[in-house]
């Protein structure tokens, strides 16, 4: 059994969830999932580390109640345990002294660029953390970002903290700042992903985004997953979950996301 | 001598078509014991015994037909135990037409001996005594104390547990799903091999020993590295069935869309069709149209009429005689009102606004000289492009192995298509690391992988015994 060390609310319908998992902290790195199942009547949902710990043998999960699962995940408590944990899955983030990075969050997004940025200033890069959200209560993990960024900028949508906007519009200052940025990772989703693969683009900026597509087995079986970069189907569990953003087919992914939206209200009811 | 042979095989009792296409329950009912003595009597228990040879795993098929035929039910379960470890699965998806019936010497007069289900039934009928019985400890003292991993519980994996854990191996089965069974649970629908025969076939091979864990994919959270770290002597990789095939024409990734892979799991492991009971949904077609002659389409159209489908068309590119699934599955699919559109090929799929797949563009075909598979291959006719309105799509043609142990194993070779490279028993080229079943042979049946679980099993035994 997966045992829950802690669990708390983030925001408005995000949660934290400290798991006992010391095979998957072992091996975990930046980038990837772990696939759950809360009962046995349930689904497979993948859900990205948000942080791993290999000396106590634990690994956080940040989410954001969207489906059945992750609803009947954020009724959970402490003590409880998953059904069914599986992971580490999908490849880590290519990390390595890229020089000057950017790390975009977008709302439940910011948790996995968490890892990231740690792990690209470990590296030695220049980590810029640009976290947006869409209203103050919706801030988390602003303590755990300054800690690993060597500056960190903070959007929320209606201007309750930080710089009102969204983090394209933070990046588009720094752009125009003429700062020379050598790689971007942006999470969150797709709309964001895709706004910010169209505003690096002309800036001929490597970007990388990690993508949050319908997903049954997670191991590289079904091809529930699949999605179109460079033309090409792809298969998020096991090419991914970071494609090249200026490749990807976020239309697609987007309508692909949509697949069972009907079934998903008749499930929650 | 002269014996006078029964020339028809005693039929199977199965639900009727009109009925079993409103549920998911078992089609073909099997024999009860009056049926299988009257069946096993046409056997002439020759010398010669051919259908042993067609067996994949060597079954004594007359030692097991003339102890049925003594009712000595007992003795006919253990002559087929000692090279079967699955009979229940066996007897019902094993293609006996294409192997032991095909070489029976009946055959030549009428119809040959309805050998699966003569095991089907003995091995049913074994099932239900044990629920009875308390299961019979493993002997401990004849433990050799050598632990052996098995990657993957399918077929092959299963098989390579069980022999290795009756000769006295500790065999540690590690899944990398929530379920057991691998292709038996996610792949073949309920209504071929019920899930809780499955679930018995392995509670039997505990009984035996093995051990399994699952939620432990190797290549990701341990590698096969790590386990010959954590002490296990040699390592069988049974890990199946990989990334779908897709035919790379357009409008492939459109919602309503599936591999086949994904639909079969979706329905048979996560029981999407009991959704919302179950949380995992599923499209469920009124139209429908899969693609692909395979036993595996042949399930996913059966599967797609279950869920309510009004209609449901099978796309394949060659003739009947071409197709490779069952010849009784064909006919039990026909019977159940699927239309076959035959020498017909699609070219691509049309969608709406929303991405959702609306039609499916087809072209046929004729059959012109045979190919690498000896099969006359199909030839596009000019001009006969058609369009069929569907509201979801199934492409069941193929999947390469599972990558992810070739992905994560240094050293480990492969092939063109990412099989891994094996020789006959099984030995890979990493001493020590054992393959069989899809991983190596791409998509197969499952007596073919447990044929290789079988040979692993004992060239496992073999190494280990000279590695001393």
């Amino acid at each position: 059994m997966f045992k829950i060390l802690d669990k708390y609310i983030l925001g408005p319908k995000m949660h934290y969830v400290l798991m006992e998992a010391p095979l998957i902290a072992k091996k975990a790195k930046a980038g990837q999932f772990v696939i759950v199942r809360v009962r046995e009547q349930g689904e497979r949902v993948p859900l990205t580390i948000a942080d791993f710990d290999a000396k106590i043998g634990t690994i956080t999960l940040v989410f954001q109640e969207a489906g059945k699962t992750t609803h009947l995940l954020a009724g959970m408590n402490k003590g409880d345990c998953l059904l069914d944990l599986l992971g580490p899955q999908g490849n880590p983030t290519e990390i390595i002294n890229y020089g000057n990075a950017v790390v975009i969050g977008g709302g439940i997004g910011v948790a996995p660029i968490y890892p990231l940025a740690r792990a690209l200033k470990e590296k030695g890069n220049k980590v810029t953390s640009i976290i947006g959200y869409r209203s103050k209560d919706h801030i988390f993990w602003e303590d755990k970002m300054k800690a690993v960024s060597d500056r960190l900028i903070i959007a929320t949508n209606d201007g309750s903290y930080g710089k009102k906007g969204f983090v394209t519009d933070m990046f588009k200052e720094l752009a125009q700042g003429g700062e020379k940025v050598n790689i971007v990772f942006a999470i969150g989703p797709a709309v964001m992903m895709r706004a910010v693969a169209e505003m690096t683009r002309p800036l001929g900026i490597k970007t990388v985004v990690s993508l949050n597509s319908l997903m049954v087995c997670g191991m590289g079986m079904c091809g529930a997953c699949r999605v179109e970069v460079g033309g090409k189907t792809r298969f998020t569990c096991m090419d991914g979950p970071d494609f090249d953003a200026h490749q990807v087919d976020f239309d697609l992914l987007m309508k692909r996301l949509d697949t069972y939206k009907n079934e998903e209200c008749t499930c929650q009811k | 001598m002269i014996v006078a042979v029964e020339k028809i095989t005693v039929p199977m009792r199965q639900q009727p078509a009109e009925e079993r296409i409103k549920n998911f329950n078992e089609v073909p009912l099997g024999y009860n014991e009056q049926e299988a003595l009257k069946e096993a009597s046409r056997c002439m228990q020759c010398v010669k015994k051919p259908c042993v040879e067609g067996c994949p795993v060597r079954i004594d098929i007359p030692l097991f037909i003339k102890a049925l035929r003594e009712k000595d039910f007992q003795k006919a379960i253990d002559v087929i135990h000692d090279s079967d470890s699955l009979p229940c699965i066996t007897g019902r998806v094993c293609p006996q037409e294409e192997q032991c019936q095909a070489v029976c010497v009946v055959k030549k007069m009428g119809e040959p001996i309805s050998i699966g289900r003569l095991e089907r039934f003995l091995a049913d009928n074994d099932l239900e005594n044990r629920k009875n019985k308390k299961a019979v400890t493993p002997d401990r003292s004849t433990r050799k104390n050598i632990k052996v991993a098995i990657v993957g519980s399918g077929p092959a994996g299963l098989t390579c547990a069980a022999e290795l854990a009756k000769k006295g191996y500790d065999a540690v089965v590690f899944e990398g799903y929530h379920k057991l069974g691998g292709v038996l649970v996610y792949g073949i629908p309920e209504f071929r091999l019920p899930k809780a025969i499955v679930e018995n076939e392995i509670d039997l091979l505990k009984d035996l020993g093995v051990k399994f864990v699952n939620n432990a994919l190797i290549g990701r959270a341990l590698t096969i590295e790590d386990l010959f770290k954590e002490g296990y002597q040699a390592i069988f990789v049974g890990a199946g069935a990989g990334l779908p095939n897709f035919m790379g024409i357009p409008g492939e990734n459109l919602s309503g869309v599936y591999s086949a892979n994904e639909f079969l799991t979706r329905v048979n492991l996560m029981k999407a069709y009991k959704f919302p009971e179950y949380d995992t949904p599923v499209k469920r077609g009124e139209y429908v149209a899969v693609i692909g002659g395979g036993n595996v389409a042949m399930d996913s159209a059966r599967t797609a009429l279950r869920l309510g489908a009004k209609h449901v068309y099978l796309i394949y590119r060659r003739s009947e005689k071409e197709m490779p699934a069952r010849e009784e599955e064909v006919i039990r699919a026909r019977e159940e009102g699927i239309d076959f559109r035959l020498l017909t090929n699609p070219l691509k799929y049309i969608g709406d606004e929303k991405g959702v797949v609306k039609q499916v563009e087809c072209q046929k075909m004729e059959l012109g000289e045979p190919d690498a598979s000896g099969r006359r291959s199909p030839v596009p006719v000019k001009g006969s492009e058609f369009i069929i309105d569907v509201d979801e799509v199934i492409v069941a043609i193929g999947n390469t192995p599972n990558p992810i142990i070739s992905r994560t194993t240094p050293g480990l070779k492969t092939k063109k298509r990412g099989e891994i490279e094996a020789d006959e028993d099984g030995l890979t080229s990493i001493p020590g690391v054992f393959a069989g079943g899809d991983v190596v042979t791409g998509a197969a049946t499952v007596i073919t992988a447990m044929g290789a679980g079988r040979k692993s099993a004992a060239a496992i035994e073999k190494y280990l015994s000279e590695k001393k």
